[in-house]
């Protein structure tokens, strides 16, 4: 066991642990502060698959933008929308919960069962790749290459996401607004 | 070097977490949290095949892309909860029933 298989373990226990207490809780102020462990365990992961930059924008785009927007509109629907989330006390084994619980659990099994089958870390192409030296080391300067990728390879698709983001927020704010009276 | 078969494994159960969540809850802003988790769940696949990728950063790049994405639909879908609540002073998605048929 190196530190580092070390460390994947720790933190994917903290983030199944942190997702899990989301999913069970029934104080919704509590499962959104656990959302954010999680988020923050998930950065901790991408760091760990040597995707630094990946693990920053995660911090900075989830942790930072999309948490303060649910919490914004959460403080913004008001009082009861709170007193109503406790009131409906989500236990995890409610019957009316069952068919959920049996869903997931049943996708998870089929899930874990193909994963096991196949086989992943003897892919053909990922064969191919380490013995061509195609695989990211500690050493490799994965930001940089990012950067030159982004302005040449992927230069149409960054392009059209950014649009795709202004859209996304001009209308955010169009529906949000105050309605008028028409 | 820790194999991509526990990358699967850990993200197969985030995404039946989330799934839970989203077939499970009674609130929107829960919902949304579920749809996160998910996604989030795709995004460590991503991430970690993406290792075996240093010249193209395919899967790297498909992570912000995909990180990205979900900051536009969370804006979205937060602007759409905050007029739900307007209207039906409840976010509740099974209360919403105004495009439901009539039986």
């Amino acid at each position: 066991m190196t530190a580092v298989q070390i460390m994947f373990y720790i933190l994917s226990v903290i983030t199944l642990a942190s997702a899990g207490y989301v999913a069970a809780s029934s104080n919704l102020v509590r499962s959104v502060f656990m959302f954010f462990v999680t988020l923050f365990a998930l950065a901790g992961l991408y760091v760990l698959s040597l995707a630094d930059f990946v693990a920053v924008t995660q911090i900075v785009i989830y942790v930072g933008g999309i948490l303060v927007l649910i919490l914004f509109a959460f403080m913004l629907s008001g009082r009861e929308t709170l007193y109503n989330a406790q009131q409906s006390g989500n236990k995890l084994l409610r019957i009316g919960n069952l068919p959920a619980l049996l869903i997931s659990a049943l996708l998870l099994i089929i899930l874990v069962n193909v994963f096991l089958k196949s086989d992943a870390d003897h892919l053909p192409w990922i064969n191919r790749a380490i013995r061509s030296g195609n695989t990211m080391s500690t050493e490799s300067n994965g930001t940089a290459n990012i950067g030159i990728n982004l302005m040449t390879r992927y230069l149409l698709p960054f392009e059209i996401i950014s649009i795709l983001l202004m859209m996304a927020l001009v209308g955010a704010a169009h529906l949000s607004r105050k309605e008028q009276a028409a | 070097m820790i194999p991509l078969t526990h990358y699967l494994v850990l993200s197969a159960a985030l995404f039946c977490i989330g799934l839970y969540v989203v077939l499970a809850k009674r609130n929107a802003i829960q919902i949304l949290i579920g749809i996160e988790l998910m996604l989030n769940a795709a995004i460590l696949n991503l991430v970690a095949f993406g290792k075996h990728d240093k010249v193209n950063n395919g899967g790297q790049m498909f992570a912000l892309f995909a990180i990205v994405l979900a900051a536009a639909t969370t804006a979205v879908a937060l602007a759409i909860v905050l007029n739900v609540y307007r209207r039906y002073k409840t976010i509740d998605p099974d209360k919403v029933d105004k495009l439901k048929d009539k039986n």
